[in-house]
């Protein structure tokens, strides 16, 4: 840091710093609420919801809340999960893409058919898979900057093209089984975190959130701006610590995390620094917000949207390849209509606008837990597929309604 | 009153700088920081500016003042690198320079206010402030940095903004000019464009900018000031450019001008008699 100098009249110009910490706790409560930012509050509901979804298939079928679905939960969440990741960092640039689950079912096939019919190893068919997902985000994106086409129509013409192709990869055979001893399936299917393992990262990520956290704040002491207050701290991290051992004592209890889940969770923990604290996800935020005057600042408006298809894309091709390894096959329907629903459906679930410029990593998660926990209760309940399209459904017009909500005041 | 939309201009052709039908581009006068010379703008069939040419000196408020529809915001555009002339030079220092982006004017020492300030609602003040030139620290973004001369810039320009953690869209139309006046501070331009900055003000607020314009000349700012509040602008204005339908109608001493010559000049009624016609 380039320590800079206190102004003449250091005194004067930070009001907040009294605000921030003075006042009866009561009365700043409302004032905190509006001050936090919309990653946090937007966090608030779709936990709410979360907890209302498990209670309830709780109390109806105790089962539902046994580690062992919930362990599977987490299994089935991962793949979705992924791609959602995707969809929300092109929701937060202002764009949509429609596509995901195409490039995802085109990224399994392509594995399943360079590992199964022509023998590649299978680390060179997920990297061709992954290249796919590049070139694909690639191509929307420089379709989408420069010749300006809108990215919902591109991309629905993209979903189409590239269902296509994953027929023609396919083949005539239409399925195509991986072998059960590829490390894709193992890593999809048995891969678990042995428990010292999953503590061991635990207690690693407590302490590099405890660290950054108190280290900003020593340096914004030194710097005399406001800080949040050291209790404030150890109750992030407090909270954090109690959600993260809770979560891995429990499903220790069945089979424990699985590697896929860990390989989400991990990604979801990079974007979301890379959104917070780079100037690349600054940037996503202001062109998403306002593509005019993310320009005007000086924003590389094309090249922030084309990198968020790419991501996008990408991490629709890896939610493929995860999806391939936990069915250990590829075939006609892997990657269809639903694929691409709920991976949307997630990412707006959680929290991510539609409208562009709002939204967190986080909301990948949470949205996909929710649709997941859904699809799971109702699945336990002995409901139909009908009733899980028709439940999800509204849920979404639930999170789209308080997505609008929460736009309508901004556009005053 | 037309809009930036930089997107859709096209690549400028390479005579642009020096069309073969334009005349001659005069030298720039000696002292000016940015000259226009012959500067024409078209949008379609609307010819928004024709042959503008005008000097901006360091120390100096240039007030370029025009009924609505003379050109004034494309003439900003123009000098803040969003729109690119069809023909006619800018110069810089006496150079030649294309101004291809706002961001490569500001490159250059030219920083600009828009009329609708172009701050992202969605961010918070800090985060617009320092858009897309972000201090950063080991690859990360430098908050602690970034907040802290926030508060500097903003208590320099004696704001009344509560917290710079505040999303814009929460805050006043006049602490948003503020914002947008202090963002255009930062990296100390040489050139300052203000695109109607008192159009959405009170009194006060009005005032607190012209205060704020003339401590950027004291600095050694060159300030171009645009407005149609003619008013406003002869309380800090060192010289005035009159801008009507795209043409310079005229450029007028502030210290010996009265508002009747101004409205005059603006709408045309009758050219300021043997002032310094051009």
């Amino acid at each position: 840091m380039t320590p800079v100098p206190a102004p003449p009249s250091s005194r004067a110009p930070y009001p907040a710093a009294s605000a921030f910490d003075s006042d009866a706790p009561f009365a700043r409560l409302p004032r905190l609420l509006r001050r936090l930012p919309d990653r946090e509050l937007g966090m608030l509901p779709i936990i709410g919801a979360l907890v209302l979804i498990w209670a309830v298939f709780g109390i109806i079928n105790p089962a539902f809340l046994s580690a062992e679905n919930l362990v599977n939960l987490t299994l089935q969440s991962a793949p979705t999960g992924v791609i959602a990741l995707g969809v929300v960092l092109v929701l937060l640039a202002g764009q949509i893409d429609l596509s995901v689950g195409s490039v995802s079912g085109l990224a399994a096939s392509v594995v399943a058919v360079t590992t199964v019919l022509w023998e590649w190893p299978i680390g060179l068919g997920i990297v061709l898979a992954l290249s796919v997902g590049v070139v694909v985000g690639l191509t929307y994106g420089l379709l989408a900057t420069r010749l300006g086409l809108p990215s919902f129509v591109l991309t629905l013409a993209g979903l189409m093209v590239l269902a296509g192709v994953q027929l023609r990869v396919l083949g005539s055979r239409g399925s195509i089984n991986l072998p059960f001893e590829s490390w894709l399936v193992d890593f999809a299917q048995q891969g678990f975190l042995s428990p010292a393992a999953a503590w061991s990262l635990v207690a690693a990520v407590i302490a590099v959130v405890a660290a950054v956290q108190l280290l900003e704040r020593s340096r914004r002491a030194r710097a005399e701006l406001p800080r949040a207050s050291l209790a404030r701290v150890l109750l992030r991290v407090g909270g954090l610590a109690a959600l993260l051992g809770g979560t891995v004592a429990y499903l220790g209890t069945a089979r424990g995390i699985g590697y896929p889940v860990v390989l989400f969770l991990s990604l979801v923990a990079i974007v979301d620094v890379l959104l917070r604290r780079t100037r690349w996800g600054r940037s996503v935020r202001a062109v998403g917000g306002d593509r005019r005057s993310a320009m005007l600042a000086g924003v590389a408006v094309r090249r922030v949207t084309v990198s968020c298809f790419v991501a996008c894309s990408t991490f629709a091709a890896l939610g493929g390849v995860l999806a391939a390894g936990r069915l250990a096959a590829a075939n006609q329907g892997t990657g269809g209509a639903e694929t691409y629903l709920t991976a949307i459906a997630a990412a707006v679930i959680g929290g991510t606008s539609l409208f562009g410029g709002r939204g967190s990593a986080w909301s990948a998660l949470t949205g996909v837990l929710v649709i997941t926990s859904i699809s799971s209760g109702l699945t336990l309940l002995n409901l139909d597929t009908a009733s899980r399209y028709i439940v999800t459904g509204l849920v979404l017009v639930l999170a789209l309604t308080a997505d609008t909500l929460l736009r309508a005041p901004r556009s005053r | 009153m037309t809009r930036p939309q930089p997107h859709s201009q096209p690549e400028p052709r390479s005579g642009s700088r020096s069309g073969a039908a334009a005349p001659p581009p005069a030298a720039a006068l000696p002292g000016a920081v940015l000259s226009l010379r012959g500067i024409s703008k078209n949008f379609g069939g609307v010819r928004a500016l024709s042959d503008v040419s005008l000097d901006v000196r360091p120390h100096e408020v240039l007030a370029v003042v025009g009924d609505n529809g003379a050109g004034k915001s494309t003439l900003a555009g123009v000098i803040a690198g969003a729109y690119r002339p069809d023909a006619g030079q800018l110069l810089l220092d006496g150079r030649p320079v294309v101004l291809g982006s706002p961001a490569v004017a500001r490159s250059l020492g030219i920083a600009a206010v828009f009329q609708d300030l172009a701050l992202c609602h969605n961010l918070d003040v800090v985060e617009n402030l320092f858009l897309a030139h972000e201090p950063t620290r080991g690859g990360f973004l430098d908050e602690v940095a970034m907040e802290r001369k926030a508060w500097e810039l903003l208590g320099q320009l004696g704001t009344s903004v509560p917290s710079v953690r505040l999303p814009v869209r929460e805050l006043s139309g006049g602490q948003r000019q503020v914002v947008a006046v202090a963002r255009a501070l930062l990296g100390s331009p040489r050139v300052v464009v203000l695109d109607e900055p008192t159009a959405a003000l009170g009194i006060r607020q009005t005032a607190e900018v012209l205060n704020l314009v003339e401590r950027l000349r004291e600095r050694g700012h060159a300030v171009v000031l645009i407005s149609h509040q003619a008013a406003d602008l002869q309380a800090v204005a060192d010289r005035f450019v009159v801008l009507r339908l795209g043409r310079v109608g005229g450029e007028l001493d502030a210290a010996s001008v009265g508002y009747e010559d101004l409205l005059a000049a603006m709408t045309g009624a009758s050219r300021p008699g043997g002032r310094k016609p051009r």
